[in-house]
């Protein structure tokens, strides 16, 4: 009979000394961004923070409900802003993902690195600056709001739906090739039914997302409840402030429960 | 009538999946095509129709080479191909009329199969064809709400709703129980003497081939290595095919299941009476 060891490592030494190292590094690390850290805090104002906290609570109480009126425009045109902002950003994401994933892009050498190039710039930009620039672009108001929200889905809703596309099983759509089926017949036979429930998933989630983006979208000019909430900051209007954020919890809650609710209808 | 000439396929990786492939499927012949997991027959089948590209040989579908075709001559002649896979491959998310009707994709514009708008005469064969398979009720029902034997029977009918001059079969029964397996073949071949339909079927059960099958090839590693009747399939031709085994017992295997399926049919009977 043979002996057989009775020691089994997980790791080979090599590979424990790396993760060591790289355990080392990552204290080093830690240690030398919280010296940068104090380096620069002023720690008296840190010491009064609790104080400071209790005295802004107590200034944003309670809220001030009068104001609610006020606002139901701004939040409208908030709502307005995130849907129609991500209708532009399905509309122009769809022909990207289908450019851009594997099994469907004309052009592996051509149009899918362009396609890819597309999702990464709209997603690697926060909608916070498209609206900046915008804003500076086409002017204060809605429009720079809905187009900022637009550019910025393109990315999130572009990267999921392809990435839904290449994970579609072959089998079904070999089938609906070999029907005889023109390459539109096999995308609308084979290829969409299998991505629907992504689709819709992916476009509630991001609806759902822009809802909360589009209520700060404001505070540069991009019209909606941001914009109330930066004129009432400006003025130290805590109590309206408060009320605000209020009304964008409601919101995100609401868009949460809908969301949540289309996409258990889907799948 | 299907004539195959020395039908060669070379993946890129250098395999050689078929090697000089010559054959030939009078109108109305059942062929099953056995031989070990890959030999080759799942190339075969799709060099046919071309989802698999051969690399050089001749496809003859009733007087029309198909092996050089242009993309649009190449779908129109696909239409005349029925195919039906293993596992089904349905458009699971579609309903079974859909499944069915996608049999007409190759007739229809863009546009009526876009809205689902099909010709009258398609959505009468389409009835006609689930009534045969006895899915008739089924119909408004999503593809993936069927169990195993009725999905295939879905394939079945989408593959005829075609009208195709050969029926391509691809391990019709793999993901089926012996007993629907069985169910399945017979549908199979009704229907091909029905309508004279030529078919090729791949298939792994031996037994199974031998109790369908008019005539049977064994392929093995991309070569023809039998030509014959199943009755010619004797002990000594098997063990060319898949190599050296006990296929007494293999035998005995499928006696086993005939035996256990009468048996379950008998209990049934006697339950439902």
């Amino acid at each position: 009979m043979t002996d057989f060891p009775q020691t089994w490592a997980f790791r080979s030494p090599r590979a424990r000394l790396a993760l060591w190292f790289g355990w080392l590094c990552l204290v080093a690390l830690f240690v030398y961004c919280w010296q940068v850290m104090t380096a620069n805090t002023i720690w008296a104002f840190i010491w009064d923070a609790p104080r400071q906290a209790a005295d802004i609570g107590g200034r944003m109480m309670p809220p001030r409900l009068s104001y609610l009126p006020e606002l139901l425009v701004p939040l409208w045109d908030t709502l307005n802003m995130a849907t129609l902002g991500t209708l532009l950003g399905v509309i122009l994401a769809v022909p990207v993902a289908f450019l851009a994933a594997r099994n469907t892009s004309p052009s592996l050498l051509i149009l899918r690195p362009i396609a890819l190039f597309i999702i990464v710039a709209s997603r690697s930009i926060n909608s916070l600056i498209w609206a900046l620039l915008l804003v500076a672009i086409l002017g204060p108001g809605l429009l720079a709001g809905i187009i900022a929200i637009g550019l910025r889905s393109i990315g999130f809703i572009g990267k999921l739906l392809y990435e839904a596309i290449e994970e579609t099983d072959i089998r079904q759509i070999e089938a609906v090739t070999a029907t005889g089926a023109s390459p539109a017949q096999v995308l609308n036979y084979g290829i969409v039914p299998q991505i629907m429930p992504a689709f819709w998933g992916i476009t509630v989630f991001r609806w759902d997302i822009n809802i909360r983006e589009s209520a700060i979208l404001g505070l540069v000019g991009a019209g909606g409840l941001g914009l109330k909430l930066q004129a009432s900051l400006n003025t130290l209007a805590w109590p309206q402030v408060t009320l605000i954020l209020l009304l964008i919890l409601l919101t995100v809650v609401v868009s949460e429960w809908v969301s949540a609710r289309v996409r258990g209808a889907i799948i | 009538m299907l004539t195959l000439t020395d039908l060669t396929k070379t993946y890129r990786s250098g395999d050689k999946a078929l090697a000089e492939v010559s054959l030939t499927v009078p109108k109305g012949q059942v062929v099953g095509l056995i031989g070990p997991s890959g030999a080759g027959k799942s190339t075969l089948i799709r060099c046919i129709n071309r989802l698999v590209e051969p690399t050089s040989g001749k496809i003859i579908l009733s007087g029309t080479e198909l092996s050089g075709l242009g993309t649009r001559a190449l779908r129109r002649e696909r239409r005349r191909i029925g195919m039906i896979f293993q596992e089904y491959a349905l458009v699971e998310r579609l309903t079974v009329m859909e499944n069915v009707l996608s049999g007409r994709l190759g007739y229809v514009s863009f546009w009526q199969s876009f809205t689902r708008r099909f010709p009258p005469a398609d959505i009468e064969r389409a009835y006609r064809l689930l009534d045969r398979v006895g899915l008739m009720e089924h119909a408004d029902k999503r593809a993936d709400a069927l169990s195993g034997g009725q999905r295939q029977r879905v394939g079945i009918a989408r593959a005829l709703s075609q009208e195709p001059e050969l029926l391509l079969v691809d391990e019709p029964t793999a993901s089926l129980d012996p007993k629907t397996s069985r169910q399945i073949m017979r549908l199979l071949i009704e229907i091909c003497d029905e309508r004279g339909l030529p078919a090729i079927v791949n298939i792994h059960d031996v037994p199974l081939a031998q109790q369908f099958m008019q005539r049977i090839i064994g392929l093995r590693a991309g070569r023809v290595v039998f030509d014959g009747t199943p009755e010619q399939l004797t002990e000594s031709v098997l063990t060319t095919i898949y190599g050296a085994e006990d296929w007494t017992a293999m035998r005995k295997d499928g006696e086993a299941d005939r035996v256990a399926e009468a048996e379950a049919v008998a209990r049934l009977a006697m339950i439902s009476a």
